[in-house]
């Protein structure tokens, strides 16, 4: 068993336990892993700034060091997200900061409060309709290459979400790379993930368990049009609840239209329309007040999530409703959602397309953020023999889009 | 199997009964007759019992699956269900299975499991792994990790049974009391009357109240009702028949080995009577605590001592046979004065004891008894209609139990854990603390009684105020106060905190209390101290 023990900003623990009591201790001061034995925790060549009790519980002590005294890493976690020091920006910054490099329109990766933005063109409609219209914004194409303070720094298309980009730095000759969210599965509206290979490899393990196998995207396609063909036949809606940006847009791209009509709530409306903007148009008509509910018999209505449970939803009936997320994947999370079907329809790698980057890419370093990144990141040191430990974040694709 | 795959999946995909009843009888009309009763069995609940090592099914699952154990033990956590974690991890199937097979080979092959060498087990169980996949393949786990659930009530099995065989649902849930075996019965063995005759050791199905949810002032004249003492033992039937005697529990199991005081009834009371009534200890004139009746059971031995330490009395309430006659039908008030009438006849010493009848002037009167029931030593009170027939499993209207309230004390969050079951990734499994002497001492663990929507709340704030992470649980900021209720509290020297509660669960989230007003152990033991005496 791994203990985690936190202790500031910045500052985590982990304990590993044998059966005798304390094996291994390990203690991370910023982002940096340092192996010790027995309870005292020492980085070389660093000064000791104080000696602190980490936990009467399992008679732990550890060091704290000057974080400057430590080797350096281009990127680091601090309070208020990934930071380049070098280059003084941050990737998806989760509190206000200068300059924010953002991966994708997603509500736990893009938010409000930052002085400029930088985010793939596709991205723009997105953070206008989200976060306003007057933030300060410059739009990047894949590929293209820029300059922040010396480091050196491209977007490369995520397979995540339309605009959904893995923002790759090079300081120094060495690369590093962030995925932020992303699948090596094409879904046939956003631009497929590109590998780009890396020194360093800054993963999302929001499927990071073995348990985590995703039958293949159009296997879904086919459940999800036969389902909606059944319910059709009966003079059933058929009601599918997926992220307003990302998944509904895969979801109408691959909707059988020969089986029915195609509506929308609001909220993937809106979405959809801005997306308009750059280039992209969806089926579906929009909900309003006015729609006559008889002319929705047997449709298709997509909406988010937290359409669930509401007074618009009621209006719907006769319906039957589904949830299409990775976390349909597991018995509990489908029947604690209380829909009629759970389709395992994931805009995130699965464990074999993680596995499948770390390989690819040739890192000899891997961090992992949000998700399971303590099992990944020990799977992949034991499996790969190569580096890897955690950085942490806040971003939480358990809940990434509630709207 | 494939049928019964695809009735599983029917009866958990939906939370309608009438689909799952539909689904039970389509299964009953087209499945082989030889899987019929073992379908029946596992809906039911009634299934074989676990034929492995968990930890050899673990090791197996590893080396098919090259996943580390570690990394299937970490899963396991997530996912809650040891079943589904390993269906989930083994290697996808090259070609899809065509082959299937029938329900009755899967469960001898279950059973046959329980004799065999690891080795064999090994064989025979990669050998299964291999050839089932999705729903099929968790089944089968489900069936060697011995914990297989179907999402149906017994009621509604029993339901869907009647409408197949065209009968009626009190003699189906009659034919199916106890604990049959689909290896020793068929269809016409469990079902046709002729072939029932070695069946004396069976009880009759219970007749539940329901818990009353009305004024009481509602159910009329008082004089139409006989009311009891709701006491806190196990429910029971005494059954003497052919000169033999069987104890029966609610849950259906035969339990007249552990209750050796009710022994001599074999030879005092005459054959064809059944009675039904509370099993409880009892000692100087009063019942005794229901921890004292979980010990006894407990018990393998049932040595000198234990038996003088919690002698077993039946507190009566109803007669439903005598003199080999079904006398369910009889209104309440003539069986019971029957029932009064052996009691007084037969020696049957201070082993039976009539459950009393009391009388109240009024409602507000018998409310007052039940505000205080602890006092009496009863969880409220019983109220039955005296023209009541005896009816089979919960019904409304004639029988109605009227529990006092819970006592409730308000704790501090300070641990929480997931993936128990159905709420993988969520937090929702928690542990509560009172204060003692300015620290905080955890006490309980509660989940039910969240909505959905606090729950994701709750679930939010625990991943952003952790403090530690002990595999999967969590300590937290000491911020959160919950009410909890619970059924009863005892001294434990089991538990740190001292106290045992029993069925604790959370009432509310006590938004508007900080951490420094929840209770503290010294209410706690406040609370054992007054059970007796006066209530809160
Ligand atoms: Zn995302
Ligand atoms: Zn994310």
């Amino acid at each position: 068993m791994i203990f985690e023990l936190f202790i500031g900003i910045g500052y985590f623990v982990f304990v590993k336990e044998n059966s005798k009591g304390l094996g291994m201790i390990w203690i991370r001061v910023a982002n940096h892993a340092v192996h010790i034995k027995n309870d005292s925790i020492l980085v070389h060549g660093a000064k000791i700034i104080k000696t602190i009790l980490l936990s009467e519980l399992f008679a732990v002590k550890a060091n704290i060091y000057d974080e400057s005294e430590l080797p350096m890493n281009l990127l680091s976690v601090n309070e208020c997200g990934l930071y380049c020091k070098q280059g003084d920006f941050y990737i998806d910054p989760w509190k206000p900061v200068k300059t924010a490099l953002i991966t994708h329109g997603h509500s736990d990766h893009m938010r409000a409060g930052m002085s400029s933005y930088i985010c793939h063109h596709h991205t723009l409609p997105i953070l206008k309709l989200r976060l306003g219209p007057d933030n300060l914004v410059q739009g990047v194409s894949y590929g293209e290459e820029f300059e922040i303070n010396g480091v050196k720094i491209s977007f490369h298309p995520a397979g995540h979400i339309i605009g959904s980009a893995q923002i790759r730095m090079v300081y120094e000759g060495e690369v590093w790379l962030f995925t932020g969210d992303y699948k090596l599965s094409v879904d046939g509206v956003s631009q497929p993930y590109e590998l780009v290979k890396c020194d360093h490899f800054i993963t999302e393990s929001t499927f990071g368990l073995p348990v985590y196998n995703f039958p293949t995207n159009q296997s879904i396609y086919e459940s999800i049009n036969a389902w909606w063909q059944e319910n059709a036949k009966e003079g059933v809606n058929t009601v599918l609840l997926g992220y307003a940006l990302g998944k509904a847009q895969n979801i109408l791209a691959h909707a059988d239209k020969s089986i029915g009509d195609v509506f929308l709530h609001g909220a993937v409306d809106n979405v959809n329309q801005a997306l308009t903007e750059v280039g992209y148009t969806f089926a579906g008509t929009r909900i309003t007040a006015d729609t006559r509910r008889d002319a929705i018999r047997g449709a298709l209505i997509v909406a988010p999530p937290s359409a669930m449970d509401t007074p618009w939803l009621r209006t719907l009936k006769p319906y039957r409703i589904a949830m299409c997320s990775g976390w349909m994947q597991l018995r509990g999370a489908r029947r604690r959602r209380g829909v009629d079907r759970g389709f395992v329809l994931s805009d995130h790698c699965d464990w074999a397309q993680l596995n499948q980057a770390v390989r690819d890419t040739e890192a000899k370093q891997v961090y992992v953020t949000h998700g399971y990144e303590h099992n990944f990141s020990k799977w992949v040191q034991d499996e790969y023999h190569i580096g890897a430990s955690i950085f942490k974040t806040l971003y939480n694709d358990a809940e990434e889009e509630n709207v | 199997m494939i049928d019964f795959v695809h009735l599983f999946e029917a009866i958990d995909g939906s939370t309608k009964t009438s689909v799952k009843v539909a689904a039970m009888l389509a299964y009953l009309q087209t499945a082989a007759d030889s899987d019929k009763l073992f379908a029946m069995a596992v809906l039911m609940g009634n299934k074989p019992k676990r034929p492995i090592r968990t930890a050899d099914l673990r090791i197996w699952a590893s080396e098919e699956s090259r996943v580390p154990l570690w990394l299937i033990e970490e899963s396991y956590y997530v996912v809650g269900d040891l079943a589904e974690t390993i269906s989930l991890i083994l290697p996808p199937k090259a070609r899809s299975v065509t082959t299937d097979i029938s329900l009755r080979d899967l469960f001898d092959a279950i059973v046959a499991l329980r004799n065999m060498a690891p080795e064999e087990q090994r064989k025979l169980v990669t050998g299964y792994w291999s050839k089932l996949e999705g729903t099929a393949l968790f089944l089968f786990n489900k069936l060697l990790t011995g914990n297989l659930r179907v999402g149906v009530s017994r009621k509604l099995v029993v339901k869907a049974v009647a409408q197949y065989l065209g009968r009626t649902e009190p003699e189906v849930e009659h034919r199916l009391m106890g604990k049959w075996s689909p290896f020793d019965e068929d269809m016409d063995s469990l079902f046709q009357d002729d072939l029932q005759e070695g069946k004396h050791f069976l009880p009759y199905p219970f007749y539940l109240a329901y818990a009353l949810d009305k004024d009481p002032g509602e159910l009329g004249d008082m004089k139409d009702w006989i009311i009891e003492p709701k006491l806190d033992g196990i429910r029971g039937q005494v059954i003497v028949r052919k000169g033999e005697l069987f104890v029966w529990s609610r849950g259906e199991d035969l339990m007249t080995d552990k209750f050796v005081e009710f022994e001599p009834l074999r030879s005092v009371l005459p054959d064809g009577t059944v009675i039904d009534g509370e099993v409880i200890p009892w000692k100087e004139g009063k019942p005794m605590d229901f921890s004292v009746m979980q010990t006894r059971i407990g018990r393998k031995n049932i040595s000198k001592n234990v038996l003088a330490a919690a002698p077993l009395v039946m507190v009566c309430y109803d007669l439903l046979e005598w003199e080999g006659r079904d006398i369910r039908e009889w209104p309440l008030h003539k069986r019971r004065s029957q029932l009064q009438e052996i009691l007084a006849i037969f020696p049957v010493g201070n082993i039976l004891k009539l459950s009393s009848a009391m009388s109240f002037d009024s409602w507000d009167l018998a409310e007052n008894y039940r505000q205080d029931a602890r006092k009496h030593y009863a969880e409220g009170l019983m109220i039955k209609h005296r023209d009541s027939p005896y009816e089979v499993g919960r019904k409304r209207g004639n029988w109605w139990k009227w529990k006092t309230d819970p006592m409730t004390i308000d704790g501090v969050l300070v641990y929480a854990q997931s993936g128990h079951g159905r709420r993988a990734n969520l937090f929702t499994d928690y542990t509560f603390a009172v204060w003692d002497q300015g620290e905080l001492v955890p006490f309980t663990k509660a989940y039910s009684g969240l909505t959905d929507k606090e729950l994701f709340t709750i679930d939010n704030w625990i991943k952003r105020h952790t403090i530690a992470k002990f595999g999967p649980v969590r300590s937290v900021t000491p911020e959160l106060v919950f009410e909890l209720a619970f059924e009863g509290i005892n001294a434990s020297s089991r538990h740190k905190s001292g106290v045992a509660l029993r069925f604790p669960r959370i009432v509310r989230w006590r938004q508007d209390k900080p951490a420094s007003e929840a209770n503290s152990k010294e209410d706690l033991l406040n609370l054992i101290a007054s059970k007796h005496e006066s209530i809160r």
